[in-house]
């Protein structure tokens, strides 16, 4: 796979995340509840953090909050030090659902990024070519996203969020809504992209396997309001395989966190 | 343009063989269809010619005063070749396009700010809403009191009838945009005037082309009204004549010719609206 396009010196470094005695709040103004209670969390520059947690657990918020999207109550985030207010294109976000526009062709989704920046069409229509080949869609370019299968889709979501060069990745369950087969060929493409890429990756997941297969580190939250139940390191060798999965320590592991789950939800 | 014209390229190649063979079966059931649909039409027109043949009178309608579709055709004939009809046609179709393209620019530019901004909805909506109810040919005495030359309040009769289905079908298809694409947006570094650009109009693009192509058919109707009562030239000014005159078969060719203009222009705007976004199609076919 052809990956100089972002491996090129204009890539920025991964950042890292911080959260600091943070708060988030939803809901309607009458009826507010804390999705995330007092939660502290460093994540270090590059490293893949996965977030497990019951479902309906503010796992979503505390992604929406990193991205921007949703302000703190209390506390605040930190990128870099940096305390963040509003979405930026250096933080990429990746929903379950693909949030494609269906009125642009794939390669002109994937670029648009490059056009509010201001940089000409065959410039950046190249280097969206070149992300499609790095995401397997190679000559899918001029499809629209109508024509295009779900994994399809979310790998035309991850070349669009990529070509912005994030510092860190945002992924809210984004193969969640994809066949067994489909989704782990994403998970090893995800592996893949992000041994090439210095990006922070924090995903959020409900599925234990997903997450072991995955992470480097997995946050394991509580029920509404969240707060971190467990900090677990991910120990097991890369590349991992359909193999690892099923190794002696990575099932032990997956026991705990399905014990730790258990008492959560 | 180059570029485009590259990205359209590969598309050709996707076409599935099969494609041949169910396309000859297809060929047969639709020029069957289309035979059906133009037989009927005749058998209709043969009605109407067998009605107005026999004079025939139930009382409450009649048809001894209805000119014969023979009749039709030679006036029909006959004003084809008459220097009155791109005078009557040049008339009313310059009227209807300035009326159109006003209530266009007007609905669609108004449209999309209601749709986005709940301060405008609240201010601007409803005066115009307190206004909607009433009909455009409603409007005709007192816009002969405003305006004073009648072509101006003919256009205005028009401009106001295309108006109300442009702009409630941009305000709606402004809100109806899914909120996480303009997230998206934000999220990848979109700005407020390029939000507009790249994905409010795109957005809004099949529900602003629905309401221009109703825009349309209410803007012949509303202007044939007004030219009736209030026009020199023009086809509804041409077919109410005809009336007052006593050439009953040119009321009929006025009428086709209204119900012609019409649909032509409707299906004008509706070829340019499918031609503009050539993706909304697609979401159905694939389902």
């Amino acid at each position: 796979m052809n990956a100089d396009v972002i491996e090129a010196g204009a890539q920025p470094r991964a950042a890292t995340v911080g959260l600091r005695a943070l708060t988030v709040d939803v809901g309607p103004p009458h009826a507010r509840v804390s999705a995330l209670r007092d939660v502290d969390l460093d994540v270090p520059a590059g490293q893949f953090l996965c977030v497990l947690g019951p479902s309906g657990c503010g796992k979503s918020t505390l992604l929406a909050a990193i991205a921007g999207h949703v302000a703190a109550a209390h506390g605040q985030i930190e990128v870099d030090g940096l305390r963040v207010d509003r979405p930026h294109p250096e933080r990429g976000l990746v929903f379950q659902q693909h949030t494609l526009f269906p009125w642009k062709r794939v390669v002109d989704n994937v670029a648009f990024g490059l056009k509010m920046k201001g940089i000409d069409v065959a410039a950046r229509r190249a280097q969206a070519s070149e992300l499609l080949e790095l995401v397997g869609l190679r000559g899918y370019g001029s499809h629209y996203p109508a024509h295009l299968s779900g994994g399809m889709l979310q790998r035309v979501e991850i070349a669009r969020v990529l070509i912005n060069r994030p510092r860190v990745l945002l992924m809210d369950e984004p193969f969640a809504a994809l066949d067994a087969q489909t989704r782990r060929n994403m998970q090893t493409l995800l592996l893949d992209i992000w041994s090439k890429v210095q990006t922070t990756v924090v995903f959020v997941t409900h599925d234990i396997d997903e997450a072991l297969f995955l992470g480097e580190r997995i946050v394991m939250l509580s029920r509404q309001p969240a707060r971190i139940l467990a900090d677990l390191e991910v120990p097991f060798a890369r590349p991992r395989t359909d193999e690892s999965t099923l190794d002696p320590a990575f099932i032990a592991m997956k026991r705990q966190c399905l014990a730790l789950l258990r008492d959560a939800a | 343009m180059a570029v485009t014209l590259d990205l359209a390229k590969p598309r050709t190649h996707e076409v599935p063989k099969r494609a041949s063979t169910a396309r000859s079966g297809q060929n047969a059931t639709i020029l069957r269809r289309r035979s059906l649909q133009i037989a009927s039409i005749a058998l209709c027109i043969g009605v109407w010619q067998l009605l107005v043949h026999a004079r025939l009178s139930l009382g409450i309608i009649t048809f001894a005063n209805v000119p014969a579709p023979v009749d039709v055709a030679h006036a029909l004939w006959g004003l084809l070749h008459s220097p009155k009809l791109p005078m009557h046609l040049a008339a009313s179709l310059w009227r209807v396009l300035s009326g159109f393209c006003a209530a266009a620019v007007t609905g669609v530019a108004l449209g999309l700010a209601i749709g986005r901004h709940r301060l405008l909805e609240d201010t601007i909506l409803p005066p115009l809403e307190a206004l909607r109810p009433i009909p455009a040919v409603a409007w005709i005495p007192l816009a002969i009191l405003m305006f004073p030359s009648s072509e101006l309040s003919m256009v205005f009769i028009t401009f106001i009838g295309a108006l109300f289905p442009i702009l409630l079908n941009t305000v709606h298809g402004v809100e109806a945009i899914d909120p996480r694409l303009v997230a998206t947006a934000r999220g990848l570094g979109t700005g407020p005037l390029a939000l507009y650009a790249d994905v409010i109009l795109p957005g809004a693009a099949p529900a602003i082309f629905t309401g221009l192509s109703i825009g349309m058919g209410t803007a012949w109707f509303c202007l044939i009204t007004a030219e009736m009562i209030a026009g020199q030239y023009g086809i509804g000014y041409f077919t109410w004549e005809s009336y007052t005159l006593q050439n009953y078969a040119d009321i009929v060719v006025g009428m086709a010719l209204i119900g012609m203009l019409g649909m032509g222009s409707s299906l004008l705007i509706k070829r340019i609206g499918l031609a503009l976004t050539p993706w909304y199609r697609l979401r159905g076919e694939k389902r």
